[in-house]
């Protein structure tokens, strides 16, 4: 399936490492040109796991280069408009332009709604939700001039259902969705399409933390992945704990690709089955 | 390397549009075809059926593709002659992959002034006959722990449409069918998707029938006119989509890259679903 993205000019946010990286080594393999923007600091408030560093950016950046394409690295915060805009500048301003922008930066924090701190709803929505929006907003216009624009946004089952302990994060992402469906409808007259990815679970530190092994198994004081891993199978059809960050990569280059022109405010679940519960 | 070789793809409404379309992409990607059509019309279908010439066609173009094919003449209201397709499918090439329930048809009617044998004809082939193709593949597909579902719905399969609400309502049955036969056969290693398309460039829309119902207020019209009226539905603006477009879709969720996908309905509506929830 090599060459589906020759010549195309990809942006990836969150690719320091998990699906980010994964998202942007699979296009820089299938022919094209990436852009990796990542925040680039480990420590952020409210979130309980190490986020990608500046040296996991770096290793994704030599991943593409390993694959014979040009790379970008962006260091900005999804949060800051101000930022993303010079941030996606000097992509636009090294590649001559954009063809894929790829929504992907995201963090995930547990607590009940009842109990949580202002910070902890403020720093989800700004990073899941306004952090989308800024990528957009910074992003969009350069695809204007595409042959084959595409924005493939990473939403979760949690943005078509609620759940406990993730409130907040189910919000940004039922957000996401009814953004991404109105921008796909606002760019429907140029031929661009926007679409979302909704994951379950993913074999990431996203998924695979102290945190998130103790919300999966409340019944244990220090409970390992090992014993985490039939609880987060339980929550899937198909048996099996998580999908692989390949797995969300054969979606989104599925919908960035030729294949998918006539796909558009569609939210295509690669989610293990959960879906099948819903609508 | 192609995606489906020494794999079987079963294929109903083989003779033409996008069951045609289909099983020549899958050859293409290096499968056998199992291939059914009811090759002949009805009556309350208002515009004609495909004949056995059409499928006679379908499978000389599986062969120019490089694939082999055998072919039976079936009426997916018939599950006993559905029963005998798979038969002649795993006698022919060792068992059944992959499994296209893309047999339909469409009407037009008001639901007031629909008559019983419009609605049960709907009802008896596009969510029955998909019902009696699915329950022909699933005991097999999962006896082998592997297999590829994927049915036709439509963009309508999603929300109301009217003059056609027998055809709705069918289409909305089609991905209830799928998504809860999806959970049956999860343990199994099978998976069980639904495409839905908006218009596609076949005889279902391109006919007398159809052309009234969008231009039901002019006296005359031209293609451009045809053209125009169909293209209002769609946020992307052209008519509609071509068969290859759909069968791009049908492919991904047969291949190995939509292995953690099940139970979905993969809009390829030119942006229509993007004003409904789904």
């Amino acid at each position: 399936m090599s060459g589906r993205f020759e010549g195309r000019r990809v942006l990836v946010t969150g690719a320091a490492r998990g699906q980010g990286r994964n998202h942007a080594v699979r296009f820089a393999r299938e022919g094209a040109d990436v852009a990796l923007l990542d925040l680039a600091v480990e420590e952020m408030e409210t979130v309980a796991y190490p986020l990608g560093s500046r040296a996991e950016l770096e290793e994704t950046a030599a991943l593409v280069k390993a694959a014979g394409r040009r790379v970008e690295v962006l260091v900005a915060d999804v949060r800051s408009l101000a930022q993303m805009e010079e941030a996606v500048g000097r992509a636009v301003a090294a590649f001559g332009g954009l063809d894929v922008i790829v929504v992907n930066a995201g963090i995930c924090t547990f607590g009940e709604l009842a109990t949580m701190s202002a910070e902890t709803w403020g720093t989800m929505i700004d990073v899941n939700l306004t952090g989308a929006f800024n990528t957009v907003r910074a992003a969009v216009p350069h695809i204007y001039g595409s042959e084959a624009g595409r924005v493939v946004a990473t939403a979760s089952m949690a943005g078509r259902a609620g759940w406990e302990n993730i409130g907040h994060y189910a919000a940004a992402k039922w957000g996401l969705i009814g953004m991404v469906k109105s921008l796909a409808l606002e760019l429907a007259p140029r031929g661009i399409t926007a679409n979302v990815v909704c994951p379950s679970s993913v074999d990431t530190t996203m998924m695979k933390n102290e945190a998130s092994y103790k919300l999966f198994r409340p019944d244990l004081e220090n409970p390992t992945l090992e014993d985490a891993l039939p609880a987060f199978q339980s929550v899937n059809v198909l048996p099996v704990p998580y999908a692989e960050p390949d797995d969300i990569s054969d979606a989104v280059l599925f919908l960035a690709s030729d294949q998918a022109r006539y796909i558009t405010g569609a939210t295509l679940s690669a989610a293990i089955g959960v879906n099948a519960k819903n609508i | 390397m192609p995606r489906f070789d020494d794999k079987v793809a079963l294929v109903t409404g083989a003779a033409r549009g996008q069951g045609r379309s289909h099983a020549v992409r899958f050859a293409a990607e290096g499968a056998d075809l199992v291939l059914c059509d009811r090759c002949a019309d009805l009556g309350t279908v208002p515009y004609g059926l495909a004949s056995a010439a059409d499928l006679e066609e379908t499978v000389a173009a599986v062969e120019a593709a490089g694939g082999r094919a055998v072919a039976l003449e079936a009426d997916v209201r018939d599950g006993a002659a559905l029963a005998r397709v798979v038969d002649a499918g795993i006698e022919a090439f060792g068992g059944i992959d992959i499994a296209v329930a893309n047999a339909g048809i469409a009407g037009v009617s008001t639901i007031a002034a629909m008559t019983d044998d419009e609605w049960q004809n709907m009802i008896d082939i596009n969510l029955g006959g998909v019902f009696k193709t699915l329950r022909a593949v699933a005991g097999h597909m999962a006896e082998r722990g592997s297999g590829r579902i994927v049915a036709t719905s439509s963009v309508v399969g999603r929300l109301g449409a009217p003059n056609i609400g027998h055809y709705v309502a069918a289409k909305w049955g089609v991905i209830g069918l799928v998504k809860s036969l999806a959970l049956e056969l999860a343990e199994h290693g099978v998976t069980v998707n639904a495409v839905c398309p908006t218009s596609v460039d076949t005889a279902m829309i391109q006919n007398e029938a159809f052309r009234e119902l969008f231009l039901a207020d002019q006296t005359s019209y031209t293609p451009a006119d045809v053209e125009r009226a169909f293209t209002e539905l769609n946020p992307i603006p052209i008519p509609w989509v071509q068969p290859d477009d759909i069968s791009d879709t049908v492919l991904f969720l047969a291949s190995e890259e939509a292995r953690m996908i099940t139970g979905e309905a993969v809009p390829v509506a030119l942006g229509w679903n993007a004003r409904t929830a789904a």
